[in-house]
């Protein structure tokens, strides 16, 4: 087997070392009743040239973003990752290597985390960041349950505009965490939020732009929020956003929580993602999650260890802010990388580009009969109102082998208010082609 | 000599400053096209000013980043003895498959009859996750192995709501790791800790008066964290069992048995499984990881959502549980695509005649490591062990020399040091996993410098030691100074 360098002359000789005659005997802790001599009914070993015609017969199965025309969205985008950030998060030396807890020998990895730490509290206007949680989903959880601790209080307040897979985890997380979730109903027109806020509420969930793709001025909101001691938490799904628009820091968010797989990280099927984690230096020993910080070592070089571990289970055990360990590294390493090679002006752009495709596709497809859409800002994703329930549309359109958008009833079936939307993303990797296609076939199937 | 240069480089090891210093101020390292310079349809929301992002070429990009990886240490580099990390070779096969773009441009809200390929892999690896612990199914979605224990505690309490059973604790041994009781916390469980008896196991007397009807489980990892089989596994389920309570395991260390036990049979009804040790998805500095947990049949009903269901020849996605029992949902989407597909790659290319050899070579190699090593240093437990192997510092008494200081000079002979301080339950812990993947040769080679270092420890040398490292990029980190101001972003002077 070419991953197992032993031969059986080294078992041979390793057991006498040992002292024990068989590897049985080194198993002899286990109760005989549940050992097993026969194979179990898997298959036998394979060679590369198998695995990868299997694993290949699979993928060829699947439509994807690079053999049909794309215009899905919600939580995960369709970008160009440049070449260089597949080519450095391969090198075994970040590939291969564990959690930074020795930092004379990972200052590599220590580094990048402090520079991914800085890039995510610019992008999201905060002064700390952590080095990343699971997904932008499993942030926002971990941010009520933060916020129920920095204000002793224990109840949060969920905008109808949050994505409805970010809703549904802050509410598995609170489940027994002894916190009053008060989830506003989705719907594309939000009032009311400001109204729930009272003196027991630890947070307001928001998110911008929204899941219906509509962007917001969260200034009045945050004052609200200040006014009666609780904490605005604004998530954002969709990070290339942040290149357009205003950090929610700038608007008074004091917790920030992104979806960042849009830089760095492929579709993938939804995983793995990576989460961002931004929040007022005051708060920084509430956070969740590893932290880099800057020291020096003992010839007075400057360095990064991990820091404030006292908050986390490794430390800390049933007493810590969360029991996250393993995160989301190597995601975070790629989007370092991505935002490295951007920069600035290259962010700007990519932002640019990805509001002006949404733009050109919105005005072609409201261009057909029937087919509206309510949003009136937007930055690369906004919803159709279609004539007829979108889930069907979606399924006739990817019949003629265009993934055309995501039908909201996905998400809330039973609701018959979402019956006829669709959510449609384009970006900078949208091109004329698959506006003209997916035009082409909604009007065919409208008409 | 002065081992100062003029410019900060030495020989290979490269000064890097961060990439907020090698700002251009004007570079892009990605070649757009111009946009059309359309009026922005923002809805009257404001746009951004400047934020500050440093601008950088693509080989200043390249080069800043192959100087960062080269202060790493890596599998790849070296033996990587974590004890319980199971730092294990990592394939590139595994790499290549899960870069196909049938996966890797697949979109998760695709409608599922174009994704069925997809949806296929998740199953596949579901069935080989069963049958090898011997459990009726499996949740997929936790993204790593404390999301897997939140999951299954998750479903442990929402069974025990449906009995009407509102119990209020959980046991967890002193032994375990730290995401055991931060997750059962996380549940609104009080914790309470099982002492170790003298052979590292669970005190089962002790377990036994812990015992009592508000107990709603056990969260036991086995093979435990001293490296031991807890031999008492099947006694202690019956006894939860015959209490109402449940058995957790933490499946940290299911490669020392992988093939040759399977939990189902010893009566555990939840376990996590984590696809970066035993499948050998790479750990990339710390995640990300994949959690699957698998559940008993009385669990089962209870699992996160999404499921896949077989429907005739095709797969089905199920998403919505509005009649059902799942206590919800754990994250976006199905769960960590990318980490199935590698662990697939790696489970296909054992098979199961593989995975066990994987099992005794890892069990084999640990045993090695402990027989050469038991006279250097003092194992507190009697072998034989399973994947790793643990030592205390009770041969290094008034040497003046602890644990971090082996762990540091361990640095300058070019190893990664053993997992230290942990399990708790013994003085300055020394536990080392050297994984199936290392040749008898490395074994040796390592064993040798371990010794070589008791030996010098116990003549005194303390130079070696408390200046330790003196070899690697960075002396010691004053890991104090950080956390008492910390620095956690870079700010311009």
């Amino acid at each position: 087997m070419r991953y197992l360098p032993l031969t059986d002359t080294d078992r041979a000789a390793m057991l006498e070392v040992v002292g024990a005659r068989s590897i049985d005997d080194l198993y002899s802790d286990v109760p005989q009743e549940v050992w097993r001599e026969e194979l179990l009914d898997l298959p036998l070993h394979q060679g590369e040239i198998e695995v990868e015609r299997a694993l290949s017969a699979m993928a060829e199965k699947n439509l994807h973003g690079a053999n049909a025309p794309f215009f899905l969205g919600c939580g995960a985008y369709r970008h160009h990752v440049p070449a260089a950030v597949d080519a450095l998060i391969q090198r075994g030396e970040f590939l291969t290597s564990y959690t930074p807890y020795q930092p004379e020998i990972s200052q590599g990895t220590l580094q990048m985390l402090f520079e991914f730490q800085t890039m995510v509290a610019m992008l999201t206007g905060m002064e700390v960041a952590n080095a990343s949680m699971y997904d932008g989903a499993s942030a926002a959880a971990e941010a009520v349950l933060m916020a129920s601790r920095v204000t002793r209080r224990r109840r949060a307040v969920v905008s109808g505009g949050l994505h409805p897979h970010y809703r549904d985890t802050v509410a598995t997380y609170v489940r027994h965490a002894d916190l009053d979730v008060v989830s506003l109903p989705m719907a594309v027109e939000e009032a009311g939020l400001e109204a729930e806020i009272d003196g027991s509420t630890a947070c307001v969930v928001v998110q911008t732009p929204d899941f219906f793709g509509r962007l917001h001025d969260f200034s009045a909101l945050a004052e609200a929020c200040h006014g009666a001691g609780a904490l605005l938490v604004v998530a954002v799904s969709e990070v290339v956003s942040l290149g357009l628009l205003a950090p929610p820091g700038d608007v008074g968010a004091d917790i920030v929580v992104c979806e960042g797989q849009s830089l760095g990280n492929s579709l993938g099927f939804g995983g793995p993602y990576v989460g961002l984690f931004a929040t007022r230096k005051r708060h920084v020993r509430q956070m969740p999650g590893r932290l880099a910080g800057e020291t020096v070592d003992a010839d007075g070089r400057r360095g990064w260890v991990l820091t404030l571990s006292t908050r986390e289970q490794h430390i800390r055990r049933e007493k810590a802010t969360s029991n996250i360990c393993t995160n989301s590294g190597l995601c975070a390493l790629a989007f370092t990388i991505h935002l490295a090679l951007l920069g600035e002006s290259g962010l700007a752009r990519l932002a640019s580009l990805n509001h002006e495709a949404a733009q050109r596709t919105m005005e072609r497809l409201v261009a057909i009969e029937g087919v509206s859409t309510p949003n009136d800002g937007f930055f690369n994703e906004f919803t159709l109102e279609l004539p007829r329930p979108a889930e069907e549309v979606v399924d006739q359109l990817a019949e003629r082998g265009i993934l055309g958008g995501v039908p909201v009833s996905r998400f809330e079936p039973a609701n018959g208010a979402l019956a006829n939307l669709m959510l449609v993303a384009a970006t900078e990797l949208t091109t004329p082609a698959e506006i003209d296609a997916l035009a082409g076939a909604l009007q065919e199937i409208l008409s | 000599m002065s081992d100062v240069t003029s410019g900060g480089h030495r020989g290979l090891v490269m000064d890097e400053p961060l990439l907020f210093e090698l700002d251009s101020g004007r570079h892009s390292g990605v070649d757009l096209p111009e946009p059309e310079g359309r009026t922005p349809k923002l809805g009257g929301v404001k746009e951004r000013q400047s934020i500050g992002l440093p601008g950088v070429s693509e080989p200043e990009v390249i080069r800043h980043f192959t100087r960062l990886s080269q202060k790493n240490y890596a599998i790849d580099s070296g033996l990587y003895p974590l004890g319980s990390c199971t730092m294990k070779h990592n394939p590139r096969i595994n790499e290549k498959v899960a870069r196909l773009p049938g996966f890797a441009m697949a979109h998760p809200l695709q409608p599922p009859a174009t994704v069925q390929g997809c949806l296929e892999l998740i199953a596949t690896l579901a069935h080989w996750l069963t049958t090898l612990t011997g459990m009726p199914g499996v949740a997929m979605s936790p993204a790593a192995g404390a999301h897997g224990e939140f999951a299954g505690l998750m479903c442990i309490r929402a069974a025990l709501t449906a009995r009407g059973d509102a119990r209020r604790r959980i046991l967890v041994p002193e032994s375990a790791h730290g995401t055991n009781p931060a997750t059962a916390t996380l549940c609104d469980y009080r914790v309470d800790t099982v002492p170790c008896d003298a052979r590292g196991r669970v005190d089962l007397a002790a377990f036994e008066r812990a015992l009592d009807d508000d107990v709603a489980a056990l969260m036991l990892t086995n093979p435990n964290t001293c490296g031991l089989f807890e031999t008492d596994t099947m006694t202690i389920a019956d006894m939860l069992h015959s209490a109402g309570s449940f058995l957790y395991a933490d499946g940290a260390n299911f490669n020392a048995v992988v093939g040759r036990v399977r939990p189902g049979d010893l009566g555990v009804d939840a376990m996590h499984i984590n696809l970066h040790k035993t499948f050998s998805t790479p750990h990339g500095g710390g995640g990300p990881g994949s959690g699957p947990v698998v559940l008993c049949e009385e669990l089962l009903p209870f699992a996160p959502l999404p499921r896949i269901e077989a429907d005739g020849d095709d797969w089905r996605l199920i998403e919505h549980d509005s009649d059902g029992a799942a206590f919800g949902r754990l994250r976006s989407f199905h769960g960590q695509m990318g980490m199935f597909v590698r662990a697939l790659a790696y489970m296909m290319s054992h098979g199961a005649d593989g995975l066990r050899q994987v099992a005794e070579d890892a069990v084999l190699n640990a045993n090695y490591v402990l027989a050469r090593l038991s006279r250097a240093y003092n194992a507190p437990f009697p072998g034989p062990c399973m994947h790793e192997c643990l030592f205390d510092d009770g041969n290094l008494k008034d040497t003046g020399i602890s644990t971090l200081d082996i762990a540091k000079a361990m640095i300058d002979e070019g190893y990664h040091p053993m997992t230290m301080y942990f399990p708790l339950i013994v003085h300055g812990a020394m536990l080392i996993e050297p994984t199936e993947t290392e040749s008898r040769q490395s074994i040796d080679r390592f064993c040798d410098v371990m010794v070589h270092l008791a030996e010098e420890a116990r003549k005194g040398n303390l130079d070696l030691f408390h200046n330790a490292p003196r070899f690697a990029p960075w002396k010691r980190l004053d890991e104090t100074a950080a956390a008492r101001r910390p620095v956690l972003t870079w700010t311009p002077d």
